[in-house]
Order: C-alpha cells, then structure tokens, then sequence
C-alpha cells in the first residue's frame, strides 16, 4: 500500500508538471471532466461494486457538494479546498441516510429510493432562492490561483489530486478485511452477518465513504463552469455514467472504474467537440449494452478471459 | 455450571401463523443435540431466532450465561454460535479459502493456516483455490460447515447438512460432526435422516406446529406415539 501511495504522490508531480509541456488549456478543461468521472465511478464503485448496492443517486451526491460548496463560497468566500471538505462531509452526511435505506430495502427498491433522494434534493434545491433556485447562479471564479497561472488548470490539478486520493481509498477498502466483508455482503447479506461480519455498520460505512467522495468531486462543479443550476448538476447522467464506467471497465476491482472513467469520459469529450454533446448518452448507451452482452465482467473479465493465470 | 444454550419461551409470528408458540429448551455444553419435526413445524425458524438472523417476538435466549436476546446475527457469531444454512449460502465470488477468511477475519483472527487446516480437516484441503460457485452440492455442504468451523464456535449449529446427499456422503459428515462435537464444540442438528440424527444425537427434540411435542433419547423419541402421529399422520 506504501508503494502504492508513492506512486499516486508521483502521479500527482506528474499532473502538476503538466502545463509546462501542455499550453492549449482547452486538453486542462476535457481533462478535469475524465477525473471528475474517475472520482465518481470509483466512488459509486464502493457501494455498487464491493457492497453490491446499486447507486442510482449519483447526481443527488454530486450537486449536494456543489451546491454546499457554493451556499459557503457566497456566504463566507470559503476557500476551494474548504469547499471541498464542506461538500465532502453534507454528502457524506446523505450518504449515511442512504445507507440507512439499506437496513429495509435491497436489490432494486434500493436504487429506485436513491433515485428518489435524488428527485427530493433537487426539488429543494430548485425552491432554494438563496443559490439561485431553478435559474441558477452564476458563480465569480477567485482573482488569483495558488501554484498556476489558469484556474482551470488549478482546478483541473485540483481534481487530478482527489482522483488519486479516491483511487488509493478504493484499493485500501479492496484489499483489506474490509473489501472481503463487502464482497460477503455482495455475495449473500445473511450468511456474512452470520459470519461475524457487521453488515450494518460496513454498509453504513461504505455509503458514507462513497457520498463524500462524490461530494467532494461535486464541490468544484460551479467554479468550474462559473455557474450552477440544478437540472444539469443533478443531472441523471452522472448517475448512468458513474453506473456504466465501472460496469465497462470490471465491478470489484479498484482499476475498473478508472479504466471505464477514462475511456467513456475521453469518447464523450471528442463526441461532444465533433460532433455533438448529445451524443454523449448514446455513447453511454450503446457502450453499456454492447459491454452487459459481450463482456459482462468488463474490460477486466475480458482481460482475465484473454490472459488466464495473470490477475 | 449452566446450560450453554437456554431458551425460554420463545414466540415468533409471521403476520397471523404462529411459527414458534412458547418453546424452551436448554442445550448442555458438550452435548449432542438432536432437532427433528416434520415439514414447516419451525425448527429452522428456531434456528434462525438463535443465531439472530430473525428477531424473535417474544422469550428469551440465553448463550453461555448472557442474555443475547437483542445481539445483532454477527454478535452472536463472535460469541460463539455458528451456524451452516439449509441451502448453501457460498460466498460465491470468492475462493473456498476465502470463504472461511471472512469468519476467520471478523471472529476469531485466525490466519490462513488455520483455514487450510480446516478444509484438510474437512475434506476440502484439493479445493482451496476453487471459485464457490464450481462446487457440487456435497462440497457446498461441506463448505457451509468449514465456514461455520472457521468462526471456531462454541455451538454449532447443523441445519439439514445432509440433505439430498448419499448414504456414504452423510456418513463423511456424520463423522466430520462426531469429530467436532470429540474437540468440546457443543453441536444442534437438525435433520430429515432419521438414521442420521438417531445415530448422532444424544437427546432429541421434536417439533410440530411450533410446539415442542416430546423430548428425550433417540429410542424414546422413535417409539412416541405423538411424534409417530407428527411424521405419519397416523
């Protein structure tokens, strides 16, 4: 695990060195959107993954960062990092309420409830005159920009950051006793508690863990586009691609939502500059289904399949 | 010194069928205990109160002295109840090894050693690496037992391990329990082979309608005209 965080850390100086190779700051904007994903997939990957806990909330866990982060950022000129943690911890707080759920519902009444959450928040929202309600608010990005001359690449790096800080979280879970408790979870509820496992409390944990992350990926979202407004941040998209990256790239396995994360996001990207944005969903789409046929475990049971005996 | 096992009294309902009406029983530490009753009488339900995968409605049970009445399933498991499921409940995504490092992780922090050596034990050892899901159902059974074995109980609990298995596949688990219950784990076995649970227990307990109808050795069990009346519907 050691080496494993090295890596990340190494990473990291190599997303920060960036700019000085990379000058169109258009490849930083694409870019933030790829990592944006990477966070929310591996996060959705905790509990829908591990657990077995399909999230159809994604985007109820993403806008409540945003719009948490921007509620403080027009109140008190938090800063970003603040705004940040702040997000992190209000969908961290509706992650735990999620997995209350999970004590009476299971299997599909549980994502259809979270996708109820969903609708709630954002009827709350769009009634919430103080952040702009249904029209939005447009959002005035700081004056200066700690390490780099762009905001963009700033938040970009920003976001590069909390990828591998999810990435790192997600392999911990995996590969401790506490992957192996949510994978008895997954497998059969009654014989893991049975077992000696407390599923209420993992689950608990696991949802907790998974909403913060996706609020913390949430929580730039209005410095980053200089605006928020509630369809688009709770948009259902994020819950279908947070869902689709992890299927398409391999369920159970931290690189799986990275490799799904980088490659739908980057598909999407050129999608939306050659041709249209609304192409986007039917990439998703068409990815998801040909994927959930051919190659149900992902990318990763296919590669497993291809290569047996490597892991 | 105290039974291991005391249940007092126990109700449980679903809606308006009443599943257990009243039943109490104790379980000495060491003991054989054999449960038999017909189809739907409530001995898995019993069980299921027991281990705490359902909440009970009313009584109470006592495990080793402490009341664990309102322990959450995995509590229990820590405090020693272990239990097999009547249909296999495999970790299926995972290794029969893995299998039996969930107990040994979350109750009794035990290596991989210990695991290995109960799967030899057990007749599994040639498995350890196989996905659960490739099992067959003998080794489904045997699996339920090792897994409910790693959780090193004090009582283990037996629902119908040997159902559908042949006459020689019941006698391997009938001797893999026999072991067992010789190392001091107090066993509960519940089961529809009558040679089986005859032979294994050392007092039986018969069940019909959630009511316990008579209690005693194996013979006396046998030659009940209740529970003759129970099965036969004489």
């Amino acid at each position: 695990m050691l080496r494993f965080v090295a890596g990340a850390l190494v990473a990291l100086g190599l997303f920060a060195a960036l700019p000085l190779f990379v000058h169109n700051e258009y490849w930083f904007f694409a870019g933030y959107v790829v990592l944006q994903f990477i966070v929310l997939a591996t996060a959705w990957n905790i509990l829908g993954g591990y657990a077995g806990y399909v999230n159809f909330g994604t985007g109820a866990f993403f806008a409540v960062g945003g719009y948490t982060a921007v509620a403080l950022y027009k109140a008190f000129a938090l800063p970003l990092g603040l705004q940040i943690l702040a997000g992190a911890a209000a969908s961290g707080l509706l992650g735990f309420g999620v997995g209350l759920l999970t004590l009476r519902l299971r299997g599909i009444f549980f994502s259809i409830a979270t996708i109820a959450v969903a609708i709630v928040l954002e009827t709350v929202v769009v009634n919430w005159s103080y952040v702009g309600g249904a029209k939005g608010l447009p959002t005035m990005r700081p004056a200066s920009t700690p390490l780099f001359d762009s905001y963009t690449v700033w938040l970009f790096f920003v976001m590069a950051a909390l990828a591998l800080l999810s990435v790192c979280i997600a392999r911990y879970i995996e590969t401790s006793w506490i992957g192996r408790g949510l994978r008895a979870i997954r497998d059969n509820e009654g014989a893991a508690e049975c077992s000696g496992v407390p599923t209420l409390k993992l689950k608990l944990g696991a949802a907790t863990l998974s909403g913060a992350l996706m609020g913390a990926a949430g929580a730039p979202f209005a410095q980053y586009l200089s605006f928020i407004e509630p369809s688009s941040s709770f948009s259902l998209t994020y819950a279908v691609n947070a869902l689709a990256m992890p299927m398409i790239g391999g369920v159970g396995h931290w690189v799986g939502p990275v490799i799904g994360a980088v490659l739908l996001g980057t598909v999407q990207q050129w999608a939306t500059v050659r041709f249209q944005s609304e192409i986007n969903v039917l990439v998703v789409g068409v990815l998801l289904v040909v994927f959930v046929v051919a190659a149900p475990e992902g990318i990763l049971g296919l590669a497993r399949k291809l290569f047996p005996g490597k892991r | 010194m105290s039974d291991l096992l005391e249940v007092s009294r126990l109700a449980k309902n679903f809606g308006g069928f009443t599943a257990l009406d009243g039943v109490s029983l104790s379980v000495a530490r060491g003991e054989r205990f054999g449960l038999i009753g017909p189809n739907g009488s409530g001995k898995t339900t019993l069980i299921n109160c027991v281990s705490g995968a359902l909440a009970h409605d009313g009584g109470s049970i006592r495990f080793g002295g402490e009341d664990i009445s309102a322990l959450p399933a995995y509590q229990r498991t820590r405090r020693g109840i272990a239990r097999s499921f009547q249909i296999p409940r495999p970790f299926h995504s995972m290794s029969v090894l893995e299998n039996l490092l969930v107990p040994l992780e979350y109750v009794s922090g035990g290596s991989e050693d210990e695991a290995q050596e109960i799967l030899r034990q057990i007749g599994l050892a040639d498995k350890a690496q196989t996905r659960s899901n490739q099992l067959s159902q003998v080794e489904l059974r045997k699996l339920e037992l090792a897994r409910a074995m790693a959780a090193r109980p004090r009582l283990l609990i037996s629902d119908e391990a040997m159902a559908g298995l042949s006459s020689n596949e019941v006698g391997e688990v009938l001797e893999i329990l026999f072991r067992l219950n010789a190392t001091g784990i107090t066993v509960i076995m519940i089961e529809h082979i009558m040679q089986a649970v005859m032979k294994f227990s050392q007092r039986v307990v018969c069940l019909d309608a959630g009511r316990i109808i008579c209690e005693g050795a194996p013979a006396e069990i046998v030659a009940n005209p209740e529970v003759q009346r129970a099965y036969l519907g004489a």
